[in-house]
């Protein structure tokens, strides 16, 4: 068993955002999550990778519990999530913003730092060839010389999956990775999630543009109210009625 | 490479002007009231250092830098310790509390860690103002000693503290460009932009932030033992919450987050400072508009607003040849300059 996650329940007061959800990510597959606005999705992303502790249930990753471990640890086990949005240092270079996701496979500290040592020199390397490799993964080669500040938001968003990617993670959670560009860009992360695959990364996703995850997913869990509705290939899932009812039956937003 | 050369000459022409400066001028205010201002740079890179690139705006410097004055004139006036251990001795001391104040100010974030901040840097005052037995009140403390002379090298004129203290100056610039410009650094960056997406890059959030302010507390606490040697009297004031502020200031209208920001910051402020005084209190009816506009127009300084101009002018060229190169593949007759312009619009 790869990573699962058992029974996993979340309450905010009175709110339970996350209710009894037990979910298996495929291991080598790209795993999709989806669900009206709401329906506890990112929730969800938050309990797996750490950010949140759940109010009951287990996260079960390579037969450890990493329930209560703290974010940090759970990335340097090998689990990596994008948010969103990526807050990157304008200033500095797009290499530069990469090179720190490499951080957790290094030890130098600061006196290294203000001594310019031979770990130091090391590990700077070390960052740095891993930085240009991602970059190099996700096709942006030709603007890692330039400003944060000046890239594209499409280019943000290959930013935000080369730091992912730098932790040298074996599954990547991506939150939304679509939102906000348009269907040409959406089609070119498409093809570079399933280049991740490829690496032998395992990819879980949350995305509401339905066409890309039908076309992308192996495996799609719908979320409703915080529980699990559904589970299976895309074929199943577009056929079965509770998730036909979550998003076209109770409501018009969909 | 041409840059970088070009930075290393604008450095080494910077360091050459303050090692020759004593030269230039034959008056001692002056060279008074530079030796000070070095003082307050090397607090304000440690405020820097934590607010500017970690993002924890700390107000419990000047606190620190009083932590650190106090422990210096207590040790050598009322201890008698020898000076270079009283030293030594007097950033220990700033660092522990640096370290145990830290724990608890660092549970804390954003507005909520300024304010406690706040409060800390106030009791810290209050304590050395009421604690007469060790810290002699209001009175304060004097006849603190110059620094011990090392052989042949003494520390009695004005003169030879000034490069004493442009010595710690620009060992303070070198260690935080150093730190800045490498991995803990980038790291502390990567706080500062978010510190949920460092967390889950795998750093040590807490951690990393304790060791940037317990480094923060260290700079303050230096400036305050040399300011304490160079001054030889301290009085409580020196902890109060204006000199949190000014510190504060100088980085803001430098540039919070860069490096040149707290020199280039300090200069300015307390060369404008002098030049007013003959409108004593009433110079800032004129900082305080002043600095409002600053902060509306550049937020991030004059060092700041000068990389953003950098990136823009950068950014243009990048289009500009973009659009050449474009115009030159496909439109081999010129007047296409014209179409590219509405579709950026």
């Amino acid at each position: 068993m790869f990573l699962k996650t058992k029974e996993l329940t979340k309450k905010f007061g009175g709110l339970i955002a996350v209710n009894d959800v037990s979910f298996s990510l495929e291991k080598g597959k790209i795993n999709a999550i989806i669900g009206p606005n709401g329906a506890g999705k990112s929730t969800f992303f938050n309990l797996v990778s750490g950010s949140h502790t759940p109010t009951s249930g287990q996260v079960i990753f390579k037969d450890q519990n990493i329930t209560k471990l703290p974010p940090n640890k759970i990335a340097e086990l090998g689990i990596a999530r994008t948010f969103q949005t990526t807050n990157l240092f304008e200033q500095s270079t797009v290499l530069d913003n990469v090179k720190v996701g490499h951080r957790l496979r290094t030890n130098s500290t600061l006196l290294d730092a203000v001594l310019r040592t031979k770990r130091f020199k090391k590990e700077e390397r070390k960052c740095r060839e891993k930085a240009i490799e991602v970059l190099d993964f996700v096709g942006l080669t030709d603007v890692s010389d330039q400003l944060a500040a000046n890239i594209t938001q499409e280019e943000k968003k290959r930013v935000a999956f080369a730091l992912a990617l730098a932790t040298d993670p074996e599954v990547v959670f991506l939150d939304e990775p679509a939102a906000g560009i348009n269907p040409d860009e959406t089609e070119g992360l498409a093809e570079l999630m399933k280049k991740m695959v490829d690496r032998g990364i395992t990819v879980c996703l949350i995305e509401h543009k339905m066409q890309m995850i039908m076309k992308l997913a192996d495996k799609i869990m719908v979320l409703n109210y915080g529980e699990k509705i559904a589970e299976g290939t895309p074929e199943e899932i577009m056929n079965n009625q509770m998730v036909i009812e979550a998003y076209l039956g109770g409501s018009a937003s969909a | 490479m041409a840059a970088l050369l070009n930075r290393r000459t604008v450095i080494s022409g910077f360091i050459l002007l303050a090692l020759v400066f004593p030269f230039l001028t034959k008056n001692s205010y002056v060279l008074h009231i530079l030796t000070l201002a070095f003082i307050w740079m090397i607090a304000v890179y440690g405020l820097n250092l934590l607010a500017g690139y970690t993002g924890y705006l700390s107000l419990a410097h000047a606190g620190f830098f009083a932590i650190g004055a106090y422990s210096l004139g207590i040790l050598t006036v009322k201890v008698g310790m020898n000076y270079w251990l009283a030293f030594l001795s007097s950033l220990i001391i700033t660092c522990i509390l640096g370290l145990l104040i830290g724990l608890i100010a660092l549970r804390t974030k954003e507005h909520f860690f300024a304010i406690y901040t706040l409060c800390v840097g106030y009791i810290i005052y209050l304590v050395i103002d009421k604690w007469d037995g060790l810290t002699g009140g209001v009175r304060g403390l004097i006849g603190i000693p110059v620094p011990a002379g090392f052989g042949p090298l003494s520390f009695e004129k004005p003169l030879s503290q000034y490069y004493l203290i442009l010595f710690f100056l620009l060992l303070t610039v070198l260690m935080v460009y150093r730190i800045v410009h490498s991995l803990s650094g980038r790291t502390f960056i990567a706080i500062r932009n978010s510190e949920e997406l460092a967390k889950t890059l795998g750093i040590a959030t807490m951690k990393n932030k304790l060791m940037v302010f317990v480094l923060s507390t260290l700079f303050a606490g230096l400036a305050g033992v040399l300011y304490a040697s160079f001054i030889r009297f301290i009085g409580p004031d020196i902890g109060y919450i204006t000199i949190t502020f000014d510190l504060l200031m100088y980085l803001l209208v430098g540039g919070i987050g860069t490096l040149a920001g707290p020199i280039v910051g300090t200069l300015l402020i307390v060369w404008v400072s002098q030049s007013l005084q003959f409108l004593q209190d009433y110079r800032m009816l004129i900082f305080g508009p002043l600095l409002t506009l600053l902060i509306i127009f550049y937020p991030r300084g004059i060092i700041g607003a000068f990389y953003e101009w950098k990136i823009k002018r950068q950014e243009k060229k990048r289009m500009r040849a973009l659009i050449k190169n474009h115009k030159d593949a496909e439109f081999p007759t010129a007047n296409s300059v014209p179409d590219k312009k509405v579709k950026e619009g």
